[in-house]
């Protein structure tokens, strides 16, 4: 009985086993179109990010603090990503002087609304680190960087009540768009704005902050992959939301489909 | 219990000297199946994702001049070629690896598209998709481990023995004859197989965990297992990859030795073996 049935049961394996190998070799083009749908995309492509948040969330303490390394590991080439020399004639008129005339405006939700020059936040007590850099790409570059305290900066222009994030707003545009949708910005939580190592940094390796890794002013939030640190910072505000800014996700890469919480 | 007891009291007894017995749980079964959808997914999201930097490399931080690995693209006077780079090996490997065709075109990606979901290059995407199935395996791999080892499964039937590792040459021999003994139990090649391949998993999901800049600070040990984020990396691509070479392997060895009896055993359980060899086989 069982021997009689075998040929038509090996041809039903066969025909499994056939398409299984057919689906495969046809490639994998068959998830673009469900991979582009905005309600896949929403309701089931995000599920695991929000996992990722949450359960980082609760492992993450204000304190946990990212490995500080020392000096004999620094990478001999450090990556620069994104821009590298932003066009806008603003910046390049700043930059032609050496930042002199730069000022960080920082406003927003706070009560006193205050400007800050490169000499005014280099007065201010300064942090120096040793830290690894987490490109979303996969690569890591370590590198040390100085600057003040974001919270330091924040304690003085005091936030009001209702704020809740922090805003970066940046001189480059990394897509070329005709209104302010390809203009670099990210926005971060007050728990990692006033985390202990997150600085605006002035100084990279020793030496006064480059272009290519963002002069004048770069944000490093040591927690987070790479496209979380602003470079080329103009502005910083407090907001209670940023789903009305630009593309509404919270940042130039989390408008093109990148995680607004950053930590894998 | 003994195999015999079991036979007598829940096997059916077929025609021809054979005998249906229970060899997989149901727990064993759905996980299985589980898991080959999700690994598809993963191991192609996460060939997506290798694509966004296409090499790989050992330490604290990438040495860009220096990868143990990698898949590139250059131009040549005889035109563009894709070349796979092993330590200081070279391979031409145009048209799969370093240089593939999209859509008509010559693209210059480390995995063609065809091998990455999705399949144009989406590193945003490709992330969304390896989470999501990343939990699922992490879920799925639990379930697993906890009842493997509450039912002592995992004990059972897959950790060799001492008698199961003395008959390891034996057992080699047997299957490059190609002779299969259906039997109950794993031989001892399948037990060091299937633990293995449990135990690459680990490894994986411990590396995959090891990339991240937060667990890394929630968790430093994470990154001192590896001794760097770039080593983890390259171990979670290495684990990846021998979970392929067990799929191969695993594919191949489900055809050769009975692929009806051993499909039947994963979907409903049952498992047919030679009356009176089981016992005789242990």
């Amino acid at each position: 009985m069982l021997t009689r049935r075998l040929p038509s049961r090996r041809n039903v394996v066969r025909g499994i086993v056939a398409s299984a190998g057919a689906a495969l070799l046809a490639g994998c083009k068959q998830f673009d179109g469900i991979s582009q749908a905005p309600w896949f995309r929403k309701n089931v492509l995000h599920v695991g990010e929000d996992i990722n948040t949450a359960v980082q969330g609760f492992f993450l303490r204000p304190s946990s603090m990212a490995r500080e390394f020392s000096a004999a590991d620094i990478s001999p080439k450090f990556k620069a990503n994104g821009t590298i020399r932003p066009n806008d004639p603003d910046y390049q008129a700043l930059a032609a002087d050496g930042f002199a005339d730069y000022r960080l405006k920082v406003g927003g939700l706070v009560e006193n609304p205050m400007e800050f020059s490169l000499a005014d936040l280099r007065a201010m007590p300064s942090r120096t680190q040793i830290t690894r850099h987490d490109c979303v790409e996969g690569w890591s570059c370590i590198g040390k960087w100085s600057g003040v305290q974001l919270a330091l900066v924040l304690d003085r222009v005091k936030l009001k009540p209702e704020a809740r994030y922090i805003m970066f707003t940046c001189f480059d545009k990394l897509e070329q768009t005709a209104d302010e949708t390809g203009r670099y910005y990210e926005t971060h939580s007050l728990e990692d704005a006033y985390h202990p190592q997150t600085i605006l940094a002035y100084d990279m390796n020793d030496a006064v902050l480059d272009v290519p890794h963002g002069a004048p002013l770069r944000l490093r939030t040591e927690r987070t992959l790479g496209y979380k640190m602003a470079k080329y910072i103009r502005s910083i505000d407090a907001i209670d939301d940023y789903s009305k800014i630009s593309l509404g996700n919270g940042g130039f890469w989390e408008d093109r489909g990148y995680d607004w919480y950053a930590g894998i | 219990m003994t195999a015999a007891a079991d036979i007598a009291t829940t096997d059916k007894p077929l025609p021809g000297g054979t005998v249906l017995v229970r060899r997989h749980s149901p727990v064993v079964r759905i996980t299985h199946w589980i898991n080959v959808v999700v690994l598809f997914f993963l191991l192609q999201s996460g060939l997506q994702i290798f694509n966004a930097t296409p090499a790989l490399y050992v330490g604290q931080y990438a040495d860009f001049d220096h990868p143990v690995m990698s898949l590139t693209a250059r131009n040549t006077p005889g035109g563009p070629v894709g070349i796979t780079q092993i330590g200081s090996a070279r391979f031409d490997t145009t048209g799969f690896l370093g240089l593939s065709q999209y859509d008509g075109r010559w693209a210059a990606r480390g995995f063609p598209s065809w091998l990455t979901i999705p399949g144009y290059q989406d590193l945003a995407t490709g992330r969304r998709w390896h989470f999501l199935f990343a939990w699922l395996f992490a879920i799925n791999g639990a379930v697993y481990l906890i009842t493997g080892l509450a039912s002592g499964h995992l004990w059972r039937d897959l950790v060799p023995s001492v008698k199961d590792l003395r008959g390891i040459g034996p057992s080699i021999v047997e299957h490059v004859r190609l002779h299969f003994a259906h039997v109950r139990e794993y031989n001892v090649l399948q037990k060091l197989a299937y633990l293995g391949v449990i135990l690459v998993m680990l490894v994986l999901v411990v590396a995959g965990m090891a990339m991240s800049p937060g667990l890394d600070a929630a968790f430093p040990f994470l990154i001192d297992i590896f001794g760097g984020r770039q080593t983890a990396r390259t171990v979670h691509f290495i684990c990846a990859m021998l979970i392929v070479l067990f799929f191969v392997v695993h594919i191949v060895m489900v055809l050769i030795s009975g692929v009806w009896n051993n499909l039947r055993s994963m979907i409903i359980g049952r498992y047919a073996v030679t009356a009176g060899s089981d016992a005789d086989a242990h």
